[in-house]
This record gives structure tokens, C-alpha cells and sequence, in this order.
């Protein structure tokens, strides 16, 4: 009798803990939603800042974040899937792929704030590029390509061997192998670690406080050598530099939802892709 | 198949991308942070102040940054740690299989959550009540900000000790509850000590996470560089300082240097934590 | 040693001395053989043998594992496929190869037979439905997949998908196919028709098989072939080595006493 109290008790804990941090993810999500929602008109979405960003949208904010993340991607796309693909199809094991291996989940880890710096010393003034897109992107690019790299190395490895056999056995090259019988059928695991690599660079401030972002630019920018303001940044100058954040909050809690749906939303598409391609190639 | 060959190296070149890109960050890290070492000598780094900007004398000491880093890192830990470590074994033991299927996704959720975001959370939520509870001037502290960190290493925690435990070989269930042992006897005493590695290989790497996370930090923690274990005190982290202080210096200056050195630290204590997560992982299997 | 009866006709593929090496552990030792043309050659033992092992030096598949090492020579038409600078593209579309379990792409039927005519560069439509058809009709499928050339072959039945590997096989018109246990994963009617497929393909193809099943061995073979313990321990006329074995541990496998 004991015993089973005791039991009971322990499965309690157990899931009042995970409820509670559910509870917390969710009232965090309600929270933005319930103040950010009631701003958001098309007037904000499309409209350039006044004052300092205390009137007026948040359409500049909007745009560079989109041409940054684009940017991002653009990079460390073909690097990511390069470099997958050597390490799934190619690579024997040995010093040099040990050392890759060890040179991405040294990237994983790298503090965002040391990619700012990275980016600052090398994009921004050795490059001689300035604060611009292209020195943003590039930093961000160095941030999100261990993510690239890692989700599109495992969705390289689920395709099944046997594909990759009847390919060569047919006497396909190497190449063609994997061009023809491999990567179409992980295209979607490619496009999931994409989307993933999208989202974390346009929640990221700290890299591009430094390579790129301009604190109040009401025009959008005309080329990659460009500053631009971006969602991120916008909100963390809202909320902590303005003379009068409480005035500006709804303006705060709108740009915090806009940018919140943004990343969610990628996630939850690359969810959806996944399951949507799962269903198509069965094997 | 000289075509082929050529591809080969073609990808062995890019794959090499990636070394190139961390030798890329040692290398110029140390490039900007150099001429400190020379003048005023990295002597002047173990100063027990941070004052970058002063009349008199600037300090630039990355004690204070570090202690306010450690201080935040260990609130953030004694939080994360014992819940992550609850509810990964309630999804992984406890829960039905469609419930599982649900939490997990929502609970990692958190981890797509900008840090922005929660930064600002943290400041119109979470200081407001801080400061209410304890009486305080501000809200704006050390637990204020172990709190947030705390939020931004459960969903690694989780996830990662998640897939621990579900890796622990279903003969040691099935050996122990052969043996009369209750569900929890089980969990507590064979399931959990078999995963051990894996969860605590998830802790290094939320406390990777939780060392090197700089916005919501810099937005709730008050940012005074104070020596302190009180976890009601404002502090300042290295993160924080790096992100606060660098809009504002004059580049290649002795603060800009000493800046780039807080990043070196950082990095070099983020790479260890990372360092020692792999070498867990890969001694127990559970990495390629 | 080995007991042959030589095949008199021409020889498709003249092994000599074949030794294998996996890493440290050696998994063939010193195989002879002449494989007969336009005839079908069974390779028959238990398990872990080195029949699956030798089909794959044919065609050279065994390349792309890491740490292999071949010495010996094996000719086809006269040419090492070892030693000489040999193209192995080329050599893997002279000699096709079938596995185990059938392993078509989740493409359409129509694109999984053009696969290989279309990665060796044909690209026009007409040439490629000929191919196509014809190489469907040599495998005994067209008449069941002609309505839904365009369908996911996925969705054929198991039988139906190893013909379909057949047929894929031989749309880059191949001279010799290598059978892995085509038929292991079937039941007992799509075994049949591959089998009298087999007996078709003769006909055209130098067709070499590794089987599990005995009595597939000796319906659809001419030649046999006993490997033990990465030996070739007796080689002959299927009728004589399964009637009349000259070596006892091919009898005792015969009939069944190990294995």
C-alpha cells in the first residue's frame, strides 16, 4: 500500500515538472500574443518608423532581416550541403574527418556574441566591407552551418544503401550516384535543416550588432554593402534604449510577435515539409 | 574517373570550410586582441575591476564579468538541471507515446524562442514580479536572469537527456522489473545510472548554451560589474559587457582589445564545455 | 584439387587465383573457374561461404567498401578486370547485377528503367520508351505495368519490383547478370516466374547466380558451382555435381546435411 503511494507520488512529480514547463513555454507564447496581436495592422507591417521608432511600422526592420536571413542562407547552403555530403557519401574515417567533425561541434558552440566579434574583425574590417548585409550575412552564415550541416548529413544517411548500390551497379559513377539515387530522396531532410538555419538566423541579435544593424535607418537598403535595421535589434532598442519604453511597449510587444511568428512559423513549415515528404517516398 | 576524383576533392574542399572557419575565429580574435598583451599587459586582465571608462585609471579586470557569467550560470543550472532532468524522464518512462509525441516538440519549441524575445519577456514580466516579491529597487538581476537562462537550457537538457534515457537498451527494464522491482525502482535505479552519460553530456551542453547567451542576459541582469554571490545583486556578464560596450568604443583601442579578450575567454571555456560534452558522447556511443 | 569439368563452349569470365582479403580477415582463397557463356552458373554453399563475396568481385562492387583487397585476375573478354586500367563504369554496365532484396527507386516504373540508359547519356524520348519497353518485355513485366508506366514503382508487388530490378538491369544492356538470391524474399509463385525468366535470359545473357535453395540451383542452372569456407570446392555440370558429387562436403551440403 505504501509502495504504491509511493509510486503515485513519484509519477506526480514527474509530470507536474513537464506541465509546468509546458505551462511556462505556453504562458511565455500567450503573453506576446495577447499584446502583440491587437497592434499588428497592415500600417505597421508597412510602414517606415518615426521618431526613433517610437511611431509609425516596422517595415525596414522587416525587410533587412529578410534580405539578412536570405543572405545567410545563400552562403552557408552550398557549404552545408557540401560538406555533408562529404562527410556521408566520401569520407573514411580518419584525422581529417575527425578534425571536421570536431570543427563543426566547435562552431555549435561557438557564444553568438563571439560570432559578432569574428564578424566585426574579419567581415567588417579586415574585408573592409563595414557594417553591411553582406558582413551579416556572412557572420550569420558561419553561425547556422553546423545546423545545415548536421540535419542534412542525417537525412543523406536515411536514404538507404541499397539505392546508392543499384545506382553504381548500373554503372553510374560515383557522383552520378549520388546526384541521381541519393540526394533527390533527402531533399527534404536538406530543406528542414534550411528552414531550421532561416529561423535561428533571424532570431540571432548579438552577431549582428556588431557586422550589421543600424539602430534607426527609415529606408530600405539599396545594396549588400548596406546597413540595415532588423527585427532583433529593433526590439532590444525598443525595449532597453528608448527614453520612453513604456509608451513604445505596444510597439515593443508588436515587433516581438511579428519576429516570434516569423521564426515559428519557419520551424513549424519545416515540421510540416518533413512530414509531407515522409509521406510521399516510402521505402 | 578522373572527373569523379575531382569532384572528391571538390568536396573534401568545402567540407574543409569548416575548420577553416574556426581557425578563421581563433586567428582573428587574437589578431584584434594582440597589442593588449604588449600594452597594458594581459596582467591588467586579472585586475579584480572592470571600469573601462574612466578619468583616472580604466581596469579591465574580466574577474568581475566572469564571477557576474558564473554566478548567472549557476542559478540558471540548480534551476534547469533537476527539472530538465524530471521531465525527460517523464517523457521518455512515463508518458503515453502520442503524449510524448506532443511535448517534445512543444518543450523544444522553447529553444526556437529568439532570445530577444524571452530577453523582453524577461524585462516586462519577469523583473516587474522579481522586484515585487522581494522588495526590491529593480528587478533587474542575477536571478532575474538565471531564471531566463534557465528557460533557454531546458529544452537542450530535455531533448538531449531524452534521447538518453530512450537509448538505454530495453533488457535493463526488463532485467530489473523481472526481478520484482516497481516502475519508479526501475527508472531510478538501473534506467536513469545507465544514462547518466548522456544526461550529463546534456548539462555541459546547456551550460555551453546558457555561458554564451548574451541578449537576454544583457537585458535583465542590471549589467553592474560587482563581484558578488548574491544572487539579488545586479550583475554583469562577459557576454553582456562584450555586446553593451562594443557599440560604443573607439576601434583598436586598449577597451576594444580588451573586449576581444572577454570573447577569447569565452570562447575558449565554451570550447572545452564542448570538448568534454563530445568526448562523453562519443566514449558512450551515443555520436557518430 | 578442384574438381572440373571444364566448360567446352566460350567463356565469359576466366577467374584465376582469386584471393580476397577483408581488412586482416581473408574471406576467399584461391578461386579458378571458367564461366561458360549464354549459360546460367548457380554459386551454392552455407552461409558466410564467399558466394555472395565472389559475385561481387565480378562486377566490382565490393570497391565501395572500405579496406578490400583482390589479388588474382578475372577476365572478361580478355581483359583483367583488376589489373588493367579498367574503367569500372564501363565494366559494371557490361556486367548487371540483380540484390537480394529488391531495391527500386520511389520513382516511376518508366524512370526507374530509363535510370541507367539516362545517367549513360540518352536522353531522347523515343529511344528511351523503346529501351524501355523492350527491356519490361525481356523481364516478363510489360504486360502487367504498360497502363502505369507512369505509377510509383514502390507500389508494385515484391515479385513484380524484382522483375522490375531486372528489367533495370538490363535497359543498359548489359552482356553478363549477376543474380544476388533474387528470388530469396518471394513467395513461392513470383520465384516461379523468375525463374523461367531466368531460363529466357539465357538465351541472350551469361547469367551467374548465388542461391540459397538447392532446388533452385538445380532447376534454373547448367553449371554449379560448391563454395566452402571461401573455397571453390567442386565445380561442374549442375546434373553431375547435384547426382553425383565427387567431394563429401558437397554431398553432405547437397543433401542437406549442414548448412
Amino acid at each position: 500500500m505504501n509502495r504504491q503511494l509511493h509510486e503515485t507520488a513519484a509519477v506526480f512529480l514527474l509530470r507536474f515538472t513537464t506541465y509546468a514547463i509546458v505551462g511556462v513555454v505556453g504562458y511565455i507564447l500567450l503573453d506576446i500574443i495577447r499584446h502583440g496581436l491587437p497592434v499588428i495592422n497592415w500600417a505597421f507591417l508597412s510602414e517606415m518608423p518615426r521618431r526613433a521608432g517610437s511611431e509609425g511600422g516596422i517595415l525596414p526592420a522587416i525587410v533587412g532581416t529578410l534580405y539578412l536571413t536570405l543572405g545567410t542562407v545563400a552562403i552557408a547552403l552550398p557549404v552545408g550541403i557540401g560538406t555533408a555530403i562529404y562527410l556521408s557519401e566520401y569520407a573514411a574515417p580518419g584525422r581529417l574527418t575527425e578534425t571536421i567533425r570536431l570543427a563543426i561541434t566547435t562552431l555549435a558552440g561557438v557564444p553568438s556574441i563571439v560570432f559578432g566579434l569574428f564578424g566585426l574583425g574579419l567581415f567588417v574590417l579586415f574585408c573592409q566591407f563595414g557594417p553591411s548585409l553582406l558582413a551579416g550575412s556572412l557572420t550569420l552564415a558561419c553561425m547556422v552551418l553546423p545546423t545545415i550541416i548536421v540535419t542534412s548529413e542525417e537525412s543523406l544517411r536515411a536514404v538507404p544503401q541499397a539505392f546508392r548500390q543499384a545506382s553504381l551497379a548500373l554503372g553510374a559513377t560515383k557522383w552520378e550516384a549520388i546526384r541521381t539515387a541519393v540526394l533527390p530522396y533527402s531533399v527534404s531532410g536538406i530543406i528542414t535543416g534550411a528552414i531550421l538555419g532561416i529561423g535561428r538566423a533571424a532570431g540571432e541579435t548579438a552577431p549582428i550588432l556588431l557586422t550589421v544593424a543600424a539602430f534607426f535607418l527609415p529606408k530600405l537598403p539599396g545594396s549588400i554593402f548596406d546597413q540595415v535595421m532588423a527585427l532583433p535589434y529593433h526590439l532590444y532598442i525598443l525595449a532597453t534604449q528608448h527614453p520612453d519604453t513604456d509608451k513604445v511597449l505596444p510597439l515593443q510587444y508588436g515587433t516581438a510577435f511579428v519576429l516570434l511568428a516569423m521564426v515559428l512559423g519557419l520551424s513549424l513549415g519545416a515540421i510540416l515539409i518533413r512530414v509531407h515528404f515522409r509521406r510521399k517516398y516510402k521505402w | 574517373m578522373g572527373r569523379d576524383r575531382a569532384i572528391q576533392i571538390g568536396f573534401v574542399g568545402i567540407a574543409s570550410s569548416s575548420i577553416l572557419v574556426v581557425a578563421l575565429i581563433f586567428l582573428f580574435l587574437f589578431k584584434e586582441a594582440a597589442p593588449f598583451a604588449k600594452h597594458p599587459g594581459l596582467a591588467a586582465l586579472l585586475d579584480n575591476q572592470w571600469i573601462p571608462v574612466s578619468f583616472q585609471k580604466e581596469r579591465f579586470g574580466i574577474l568581475p564579468l566572469a564571477a557576474g557569467t558564473v554566478l548567472v550560470t549557476a542559478i540558471a543550472m540548480l534551476v534547469s538541471v533537476p527539472l530538465s532532468a524530471l521531465a525527460a524522464v517523464y517523457i521518455a518512462e512515463v508518458a503515453h507515446p502520442l503524449e510524448r509525441e506532443i511535448l517534445k516538440p512543444f518543450i523544444e519549441l522553447l529553444a526556437s524562442i529568439p532570445s530577444v524575445v524571452l530577453g523582453f519577456f524577461g524585462l516586462v514580466v519577469l523583473a516587474p514580479l522579481i522586484k515585487q516579491f522581494f522588495g526590491l529597487n529593480t528587478g533587474l538581476n542575477a536571478l532575474t536572469g538565471g531564471l531566463l537562462l534557465a528557460l533557454m537550457a531546458i529544452p537542450t537538457i530535455v531533448s538531449v537527456s531524452e534521447d538518453a534515457i530512450n537509448s538505454v537498451p530495453a533488457t535493463y527494464r526488463n532485467g530489473s522489473m523481472a526481478l520484482g522491482a516497481s516502475r519508479m525502482q526501475t527508472i531510478w535505479r538501473v534506467v536513469v545510472p545507465a544514462a547518466l552519460p548522456g544526461i550529463l553530456g546534456a548539462v555541459m551542453l546547456g551550460t555551453g548554451r546558457v555561458i554564451g547567451e548574451t541578449m537576454a542576459v544583457l537585458m535583465v541582469t542590471g549589467n553592474a560589474a560587482l563581484i558578488t554571490a548574491n544572487p539579488l545583486s545586479p550583475v554583469r556578464t562577459m557576454t553582456a559587457s562584450i555586446a553593451a560596450e562594443m557599440g560604443e568604443v573607439p576601434f583598436g583601442s586598449i577597451h576594444y582589445q580588451a573586449l576581444f579578450w572577454v570573447g577569447i575567454v569565452l570562447l575558449l571555456i565554451t570550447f572545452g564545455l564542448n570538448f568534454i560534452a563530445r568526448r562523453i558522447s562519443v566514449r558512450y556511443g551515443m555520436m557518430r | 584439387m578442384v574438381k572440373n569439368d571444364t566448360p567446352t563452349g566460350p567463356t565469359a569470365i576466366e577467374v584465376r587465383n582469386l584471393a580476397f582479403h577483408y581488412g586482416a580477415s581473408q574471406a576467399l582463397f584461391d578461386i579458378n573457374i571458367a564461366i561458360p557463356a549464354r549459360q546460367v552458373t548457380a554459386l551454392i554453399g552455407p552461409s558466410g561461404c564467399g558466394k555472395s563475396t565472389f559475385l561481387r568481385t565480378l562486377n566490382r562492387m565490393n570497391d565501395i567498401i572500405p579496406g578490400v583487397r583482390v589479388e588474382g585476375d578475372i577476365l572478361i573478354d580478355n581483359e583483367n578486370i583488376y589489373r588493367d586500367k579498367i574503367d569500372v563504369v564501363r565494366l559494371r554496365k557490361r556486367v548487371g547485377m540483380v540484390f537480394q532484396k529488391s531495391n527500386p527507386f520511389p520513382k516511376s516504373i518508366f524512370e526507374n528503367v530509363a535510370y541507367g540508359p539516362r545517367i549513360h547519356g540518352m536522353n531522347d524520348k523515343g529511344q528511351l520508351g523503346e529501351i524501355v519497353e523492350q527491356s519490361l518485355r525481356q523481364a516478363a513485366l510489360w504486360d502487367e505495368v504498360k497502363d502505369r508506366l507512369g505509377n510509383n514503382a514502390v507500389g508494385l508487388s515484391g515479385g513484380q519490383q524484382q522483375r522490375l530490378c531486372i528489367a533495370r538491369a538490363l535497359a543498359v544492356q548489359p552482356e553478363i547478370l549477376l543474380m544476388d538470391e533474387p528470388a530469396s524474399a518471394l513467395d513461392p509463385k513470383s520465384t516461379a516466374r523468375v525463374e523461367d525468366l531466368i531460363d529466357e535470359l539465357k538465351t541472350k545473357y551469361t547469367i551467374v547466380i548465388v542461391t540459397h535453395n538447392m532446388q533452385q540451383a538445380a532447376r534454373v542452372s547448367d553449371w554449379t558451382a560448391f563454395f566452402y569456407e571461401g573455397r571453390l570446392v567442386e565445380y561442374g555440370r549442375t546434373k553431375r555435381v547435384f547426382t553425383n558429387p565427387k567431394e563429401k562436403q558437397t554431398e553432405d551440403y547437397i543433401t542437406g546435411r549442414f548448412g
